[in-house]
């Protein structure tokens, strides 16, 4: 064994992962056998349907995109050891205002449109998520109850604007907000069919790692993290943190929105409410609300989706077969936290 | 089931190479399934469970038909949402099972998502459910619809025979055109029977919601309603409230009738099985088929339930002669002079709107005779 | 028959009675296993999934033997695994009782979704409805007061669990836990297991809960049958302030909400139901900023739940 904390601390975690993911497809093989499917098959067309060629690459990081920035909306408040679940009603509040911007900003250039859609989601997102920060800051309202109300709001909002005062007359039988105009749509990255929310995400996640690891901002966080009181009378803006951390994660899901609209459908309808909210919430919690892991534990449960079809189509499972197995997967993970320290052991006050 | 797993591991020992090679970012796409030439490979995707008893199952029928043929291979995915999912199980169909027709039956699958990804696969058929096609839309999609409310107009005559109270019940999803038709022509021909007769309209919101629809269906009987049918995904729930609540059904999408024995009229219903075969027929054939293509009761597109125990003979001869009607050719639904519930006249005197016209697919209003308001 | 259609707008005050006592009973049974759950300071979070999964065991039960009130059992039973599976992995150390309920959700809609497959299309026996309102002409009254038994039973398991709290040594032992896991420590209680106990009841509860979805209304399988009322159960307790009494009043508040949009409808107003079916959380929001304040708990809450610290 290493002798050095650091070291030995890494090597469980990656041990510990390791583990969960065998005891997964463990679970997950006797599960699948039970109702009648090769676990074999089924773990090579999973393989396949993910990661297997090219085209299940871009099917997998396109899927990844929206999970990337609907984390960043659970993991970012966790930094200050808050646990906000909106992230689906911050994307639909961004897909939403994205659309509302794309629709008023019609007639200009087509990058201007897409950063006032741009900056209409983020904003309108970000103030979702600061306002139920702010409740908890100055009320002691619970963030993560608050947030998940605000979800069902948010998509009763949605549902009202788009049959009512955004409604465009021609979107009979769907009733959507108006289109933004094909010309404003994101598009495709160069060379492949993966739309830009893609690189929004990487961006976006490499960004905030490097805000909060390196910069006093994200030390301050870090502070108000461990111990709010002690942050306080450190004399730390705790008020002003705690809202810009809620704006920023709200922004990045409201991006996720901005991009549902500006490059899948074009215009805000039901269809934004399509769970990449709560699958977000998976994604920052398997990555344990660590900023750099986001990217890779999104493209991961990307692949997991992205090959739920094949299991359906050639094997008859049921489409819930992944939702099973990413329960199980998140269940085991959570699990295998209580095994951290014990696998390496290690005195208490060396590892801190 | 025993043919799956032989293809699976004949595709795995083909697959070996060019999946596996690189991490996959350098593999190139190998045939994955190993068909005589003269199998076609078809897809269908469900935006819900295909036995649903309602949307899905109707076209779950239709895939049952073309497997039925002879050299014919389907593949089924259900529970795809219109988002990107369902651009992106297009693509894994064509690419990983070789499908060259696709059946993306769920009405918002067509824009954006099949505009987008059929030019990108100029070889694969599209064939979509809702009657969309435009001018300038991609040349391999296309989109079909059976005009379902002649089948409405067979059902409310019968209910309009059936009903006592004069008052017949309908829970719908969503006031668009597709479900206002419905709601109109079951009322016209109701009221056609009888001038007193009112049909009183819900609308629970969205396509599937099971505890509003029952909340729905019981507040109907409440008012003294007692034919009650429906516009939502699944007709279950509706048509399981209403007999429990003593109350006739007619039924949508499918036959209902093992949910109501006793109380089950007849119902409005998609002939899928009789209209998807003959696409494939026309493919094996290399022959093209026209980019809209719809119909009614006469060619096929739509059918209703047959007449449960309950139905009176005046009723089954009303209903038949409504069949007829259509069968003839000569059946037209909205005649003038119409007017909506607010006493607006939108059909003027003298003028007919035949299922063909474009019109009928912008319908925004209820006629005289419905309770209840198109407004959200 | 003909009275019915006289009741006009007087249907709407009666349509709504009849809509809470039909619709209220899922919230009912899952806000009072989660009220349990989080007097002893536990906070699970899924019970959607536990709902899903008994409404699916239970009208596969149900459909299987012929006899509904044996699926209602399954239903709990399958509703106990599950909380006390939910119990077990909250008490290793260092686990995060919010995501392990999260975690729990997924997996339990998942397994409901996939071993409910085969079920969407037969009938299941249903659960009866007791005809109280026979005695009245009137099909409005009649059909509001076709009560079902579980909705009875859930009504005294409301005043049951009330008396418990308040006069028992089992609820007192169980908010002594709740309150302070060291003063119960100090009177010799074991934390654990209580806690294990009052999770895996609760999930019992909401188990139930959802065999009534599935088994009496609306009365059918399938995968849209929820529309989140276990996800809601947890902001209920909270809007009934961790009383079992308070549970049932706004367990009949939201099942009269989900009934008003329709009942509107029926008599002709018909405009902004996406509005309306959002007044119960909106109204949960309200009651939540009311009641909270900077430097105190959650006024009512349990001294140990973890919705009051900051993780």
């Amino acid at each position: 064994m290493t002798s050095h904390p650091g070291l030995r601390l890494a090597a469980e975690s990656v041990v510990l992962i390791l583990a969960t993911f065998a005891a997964t497809a463990l679970l997950f093989a006797l599960f699948v056998a039970a109702a009648g499917a090769p676990p074999t098959g089924v773990f090579y067309d999973i393989y396949l349907g993910a990661f297997g060629s090219w085209f299940s690459w871009q099917n997998t990081l396109t899927r990844a995109a929206p999970f990337m920035l609907a984390a960043l909306c659970t993991a970012l408040p966790a930094r200050l050891g808050l646990l906000v679940i909106g992230n689906e009603g911050a994307l639909v509040i961004g897909g939403v205002a994205a659309a509302a911007a794309g629709i008023s900003l019609n007639g200009v250039a087509p990058l201007a449109v897409q950063v006032g859609m741009f900056v209409a989601a983020a904003v309108a997102g970000g103030l979702w998520i600061a306002g139920a920060l702010a409740l908890r800051h100055y009320r002691g309202v619970n963030e993560t109850i608050s947030t998940l109300l605000l979800n069902y709001l948010a998509i009763a909002l949605l549902l009202w604007l788009v049959g009512g005062p955004l409604h465009d007359p021609a979107s009979l039988n769907k009733p959507s907000t108006p289109s933004i105009g094909s010309a404003n749509m994101l598009g495709d990255m160069p060379g492949m069919s993966v739309h830009w929310g893609l690189a929004y995400g990487v961006i976006a996640c490499a960004l905030l790692f490097v805000l909060f690891r390196y910069t006093t901002f994200g030390f301050a966080a870090r502070i108000i993290g461990g111990n709010v009181r002690a942050a306080q009378l450190n004399g730390l803006a705790v008020a002003r943190i705690t809202l810009i951390v809620g704006f920023l994660a709200g922004a990045a899901a409201g991006v996720a929105g901005m991009v549902e609209v500006a490059a899948v459908h074009g215009r805000a309808n039901e269809s934004l409410v399509a769970g990449y909210g709560y699958v977000g919430i998976l994604v920052a919690f398997l990555a344990r609300q660590n900023l750099a892991m986001i990217v890779p534990v999104a493209i991961l449960l990307g692949g997991i989706e992205a090959s739920g079809g094949l299991l359906q189509r050639h094997f008859e499972l049921p489409d819930a077969t992944t939702t099973v197995l990413q329960g199980t997967l998140f269940m085991l993970l959570l699990a295998s936290e209580s095994l951290r320290g014990r696998i390496f052991p290690i005195r208490v006050q060396e590892a801190n | 089931m025993k043919d799956h797993r032989t293809s699976i591991s004949r595709r795995r020992l083909l697959q070996a190479a060019g999946g596996l090679g690189g991490l996959g970012l350098v593999g190139g796409l190998v045939p994955t399934a190993v068909w005589a030439a003269d199998t076609l490979s078809i897809g269908f995707i469900y935006v819900g469970p295909k036995d649903d008893f309602g949307y899905n199952q109707a076209h779950a029928e239709g895939a049952a038909a073309i497997a039925a043929m002879d050299g014919t291979k389907i593949y089924e995915q259900e529970g795809v949402p219109e988002t990107l999912e369902v651009q992106k199980v297009m693509e894994s169909m064509i690419n990983f099972d070789r499908t060259q027709m696709l059946f993306p039956t769920s009405f918002g699958y067509y824009d954006p998502h099949i505009k987008k990804i059929a030019p990108k696969y100029p070889d694969v058929k599209f064939l979509h459910a809702g009657g969309l096609y435009e001018e300038g839309d991609p040349e391999n999609a296309s989109s079909y619809f059976g005009y379902i409310d002649e089948a409405q107009y067979v059902a409310g005559t019968v209910a309009g025979h059936m009903t006592q109270t004069k008052k017949l019940g309908f829970v719908a999803a969503k006031p668009i055109p597709q479900v206002l038709r419905n709601i109109n022509a079951y009322t016209l021909a109701a009221r056609k029977v009888d001038p007193e007769i009112t049909t009183q309209v819900i609308f629970t919101g969205d396509w599937a919601m099971p505890v509003k629809e029952a909340e729905a269906t019981n507040s109907l009987v409440n008012q003294g309603v007692d034919v009650i049918t429906c516009h939502v995904d699944s007709p279950k729930v509706v048509s399981q409230t209403a007999a429990e609540r003593g109350a006739y059904v007619t039924g949508y999408h499918v036959d209902q009738s093992p949910l109501a024995p006793q109380q089950y009229l007849t119902g409005a219903e998609w002939n899928w099985g009789e209209i998807y075969p003959r696409f494939v027929k026309w493919q094996k054939a290399g022959k093209d088929w026209p980019h809209l293509y719809r119909g009614g009761l006469k060619d096929g597109f739509v059918k209703t339930s047959d007449y449960g125990p309950a139905v009176t003979d005046a009723a089954r001869k009303a209903g038949d002669e409504a069949i007829a009607y259509f069968m003839s050719g000569e059946g037209v639904i909205y005649k003038g002079e119409l007017k909506d519930n607010r006493g607006n006249v939108v059909i003027p005197a003298g003028q007919e709107r035949e299922q063909t016209d474009i019109q009928l697919e912008k319908m925004d209003y209820l006629v005289e005779g419905v309770i209840g308001s198109t407004s959200a | 028959m003909e009275g019915a259609a006289d009741l006009g707008w007087w249907g709407v005050p009666l349509a709504l009675l009849a809509g809470a006592v039909r619709a209220s009973t899922p919230f009912l049974f899952v806000s009072l296993g989660e009220c349990l759950t989080e007097k002893s300071g536990r906070i699970n979070l899924g019970l959607e999934g536990t709902l899903v999964m008994g409404a699916m065991i239970a009208y596969g039960i149900s459909f299987l033997t012929g006899s509904p009130w044996l699926g209602v059992a399954g239903a709990a039973g399958v509703g106990l695994v599950m909380g006390a599976l939910h119990g077990v992995i909250c008490g290793l150390p260092r686990v995060n009782h919010i995501a392990v309920g999260i975690a729990l959700m997924i997996f339990g809609v998942g397994l409901a979704f996939f071993l409910g497959k085969p079920l969407i299309q037969p009938s299941a026996p249903q659960l009866p409805g007791l005809a109280l309102g026979a005695w009245s002409d009137s099909r409005a009254v009649r059909a509001a007061l076709n009560v079902n038994a579980l909705f009875i039973i859930g009504v005294i398991l409301t005043f049951v669990m009330a008396w418990m709290f308040r006069s028992t040594r089992i609820g007192l032992a169980i908010r002594t836990v709740g309150d302070s896991r060291d003063a119960a420590r100090a009177v010799g209680l074991d934390v654990k297991r209580i806690r294990l106990l009052t999770t895996a009841v609760g999930g019992a509860f909401a188990g139930v809960g959802g065999s009534f979805l599935s088994l009496y209304y609306p009365g059918s399988w399938n995968e849209g049958l929820s529309s989140g009322q276990g996800l809601m159960a947890v902001a209920l307790v909270i809007f009934a302030r961790w009383d079992p009494i308070k549970c049932l009043y706004a367990s009949l508040l939201f099942g009269g909400a989900g009934a008003l949009g329709p009942a509107l409808q029926g008599v002709g107003i018909s405009t902004g139901y996406y509005l309306f079916n959002a007044t119960p959380y909106l109204l949960t929001l309200i009651v939540m900023i009311a009641a909270s304040s900077r430097d105190r708990a959650l006024a009512g809450a349990p001294g140990d739940l973890s919705i009051n610290s900051s993780s």
